[in-house]
């Protein structure tokens, strides 16, 4: 279907099936019921998870398939969010022209930074990357400020000269993000008994767009361009010595990566527009390269399961205080619940960064594949399981 | 004239800062072909030794002085550090106004433990692995330590004096034979001094000891070095809980010039990966070079005069260097031929 074979078509269909339905299945529990805590099926969230799926499907296009590890790339997703604002500050509240332009101008900084920075290699390529986006990062916090709004963030105001439509809504706010008229904040909340679930637009619309980006990163993985990019990572000298140069093909990776940084940011911006230089630090890029890393580099479903898994654990870790973790450990006695609680404290809460740093070092040093490799090995192990069984007993005659 | 000189000393303290950490990480890549991550966060460590020795210091019980009385009439609590009634009130008291040179004695043991600790318990297993990887555990480790010292200290930068004498600044005016005068704090002066010093020592270790010999030895071929039946990565392990002591140093040294925070360690390792990166890596005279001259061009750039031409140049001047430094001189400053080179 859609030129992708029998496998990828089955993984595009759950991906699809998995997203659009995400929020029923991100809502198990009932609303009053003391686990709605670990629901995350409200439109904030479900729109940052598939914001972040786009950014780590694109990060993932430039380190999983060619081995360059950027280390620069919030200052795209700082770009694109700015010239979305921008957009709605002087053209229209339609997402549209703003996501366009977004992904334009992430492209060419893209270009203009892949350029410089492709010329080198190895540690050296994840130096010049980390360069350009602190230079970013500071000139959007200083000089720039007449762009970028410097600490304050670039925001929608009441006097903006918008050209298609109005500057202020008739109910004296300003007016809100929409496509074509359908507001990206409303939300309809279908009541099923005790649950109570939330179908927002916005988070519909991102949707859509990260399978359409899901889609292009399949075709380009499976794509002669993409086995270019993988031999690049497998050996680049001896492409080199077959005659290939390979710089045009690691460009067209960056640039196409930097596009998606550039979605996502403009995205974030539509959900939301609201755009700040912090999106561009370099723990932000850090950030990116977490999710990739922690989902399976180089796989087609990692990334989009490492950028839903941080961000859905951020959220619940974050939200547990305290008195929560006395309410599960309530059972035990009372001394051996204070020492629980105290054993957990630091984790959770504002401690989430501690978790989220041991999480990553585990997985790098045990599991360098990824949750994809993590899974893939209990499927093996099962299998094997299952096949050594018949042979116990020939083994024991 | 004498505002570039101004600068050029302001640049100093930024600069042996650069330096130093830059020293050790080249120290550790030059060694152990490992590219840390987590250097900055050793110095970060190195900085709340200070406060932690700090604070011992001023640890103090509570005594009820019927001489004295507080303003409702009451009999005054007077608060004695243990210090002070331990080693007698005069010499405690300077115990405490020289805490920060004292966490000195108490930083280097704790650092080299852990770094040997770091370089046992994690960053050996990843000596086989590609910097990708490395680059990755030790950032997640960075973020780990980071944490742990927030969730200890607060967010909060630690204001942490130092002692009495060194307040105030010298004036380096007469001195140059200039009428104007040019004032420059007494502890940016000791740090600069102090890490010069410790520059020197780390140089003299590698020169002048057989120890040195054998570590200069493994940098330029481990493989010759193991084959004459040397434990060359013992050797490497004592280099590696040295470089994490001069990142601790410095960091210690530093505390009363920044007042240390959570995330002063991840601030600086941005900068000294660049400068590593600038002096060549695996060079140790191109890390210190480049260390100061960044520091000084960064300080330079911040001149009224020069943000008036090129405005925002404070900002990314070592960047700006940086990128054309790699772009035209691949190997940096001082890189030797066939490290780190693809």
């Amino acid at each position: 279907m859609f030129g992708l074979n029998k496998k990828d078509t089955t993984l595009f269909i759950i991906v699809a099936a998995m997203t659009l339905l995400a929020p029923f299945i991100l809502n198990p529990f009932p609303t009053d019921s003391a686990l709605a805590q670990f629901n995350a099926g409200y439109p904030d969230l479900m729109q940052r998870f598939v914001i972040f799926g786009i950014l780590a499907i694109g990060f993932n296009i430039l380190f999983g398939l060619t081995g360059y590890l950027s280390f620069g790339h919030a200052a795209f997703l700082g770009v694109g969010s700015y010239s979305a604002v921008w957009m709605f500050k002087l053209l229209s509240m339609n997402i549209i022209p703003a996501i366009i332009l977004s992904v334009i101008i992430a492209g060419l900084f893209a270009l203009v930074i892949g350029y410089v920075s492709l010329r080198r290699s190895g540690i050296y390529f994840s130096i010049l990357t980390l360069a350009f986006a602190q230079m970013s990062f500071n000139l959007a916090y200083s000089v720039l400020t007449p762009i970028t709004n410097g600490e304050t963030g670039l925001q929608i105001t009441l006097d903006d000269p918008r050209v298609l439509g109005v500057s202020v809504a008739e109910n004296g706010n300003p007016p809100v993000t929409n496509l074509f008229g359908l507001e990206m904040r409303e939300t309809f909340t279908l009541d099923l008994g005790a649950w109570a679930f939330q179908f927002n637009i916005g988070f519909y619309v991102c949707a859509l767009i990260m399978l359409a980006a899901f889609y292009v990163s399949v075709r380009i993985f499976r794509s002669p361009f993409g086995l270019m990019l993988r031999a690049v990572k497998s050996n680049q000298h001896r492409m080199n010595y077959t005659g290939l140069s390979t710089r045009p093909y690691t460009l067209a990776a960056f640039v196409i990566s930097g596009m998606y940084a550039g979605l996502a940011g403009g995205l974030m911006a539509s959900m939301d527009p609201l755009a700040g230089a912090e999106r561009m630090q370099w723990t932000a890029s850090g950030e990116i390269v977490l999710m990739t890393i922690l989902g399976g580099a180089g796989t087609l479903l990692g990334p989009v399961l490492g950028a839903g898994f941080i961000k859905y654990f951020e959220n619940i870790f974050s939200k547990i205080n305290d008195n929560i973790l006395h309410t599960w450990f309530a059972i035990m006695p009372d001394g051996l619940e204070d020492l629980l609680v105290t054993i957990v404290h630091p984790f959770v809460g504002k401690g989430w960064h501690l978790t989220l740093g041991l999480l990553f070092m585990l997985v790098v040093t045990f599991l360098p594949g990824g949750l994809v490799e993590g899974g893939q090995r209990i499927a093996k192990a099962l299998s094997r399981k299952k096949k050594d069984e018949p042979k116990t007993p020939d083994a024991s005659e | 004239m004498d505002a570039i000189l101004l600068q050029i000393l302001n640049g100093l303290d930024k600069g042996s800062a650069y330096a130093l950490i830059a020293l050790g990480l080249t120290l550790i890549f030059g060694t152990l072909g490992v590219v840390n991550f987590a250097h900055g966060a050793l110095f970060m460590v190195g900085a709340f030794v200070a406060v932690t020795v700090q604070r011992l210091f001023n640890w103090s019980f509570e005594t009820v002085d019927p001489t004295k009385t507080d303003f409702l009439g009451n009999p005054a609590k007077v608060k004695t550090p243990y210090v002070e009634s331990w080693f007698g009130p005069e010499v405690g008291a300077a115990m405490i106004d020289w805490s920060v040179p004292l966490a000195i004695l108490f930083a280097i043991p704790i650092m080299i433990v852990v770094g040997f600790v770091m370089e046992r318990g994690l960053i050996k297993h990843f000596y086989k692995r590609p910097h990708a990887d490395q680059i990755l555990v030790t950032f997640g480790l960075a973020i780990v330590v980071q944490e742990i010292v927030k969730a200890y200290y607060g967010a909060n930068p630690i204001p942490t004096p130092a002692p009495d004498v060194f307040k105030g600044s010298f004036d380096f005016g007469p001195l140059l034979g200039l009428d104007t005068s040019l004032a420059y704090p007494y502890w940016r002066l000791v740090y600069f001094g102090f890490s010069a010093a410790i520059i020197g020592a780390v140089f003299a270790f590698l020169q002048f000891t057989t120890f040195g010999l054998v570590v200069r030895a493994g940098m330029a071929d481990r493989e010759t070095v193991g084959l004459l039946g040397i434990n060359i990565d013992k050797k490497f392990t004592i280099m590696f809980g040295i470089a994490a002591a001069v990142a601790g140093l410095a960091g210690v040294m530093y505390a009363p010039i920044n007042s240390p925070n959570y995330h002063m360690g991840m601030d600086f390792l941005v900068l000294s990966f660049v400068v590593v990166v600038v002096g060549g890596m695996g060079s140790l005279p191109g890390a210190v070079l480049a260390g100061f001259m960044l520091g000084i061009l960064e300080s330079i750039a911040s001149m009224n005069v020069i943000k008036e031409l090129i405005p925002g140049i404070d900002q990314i001047i070592i960047y700006v260097v940086a990128i054309l430094i790699l772009l035209t001189r691949p190997r940096g400053l001082m890189g030797r031929k066939g490290v780190m080179e693809d």
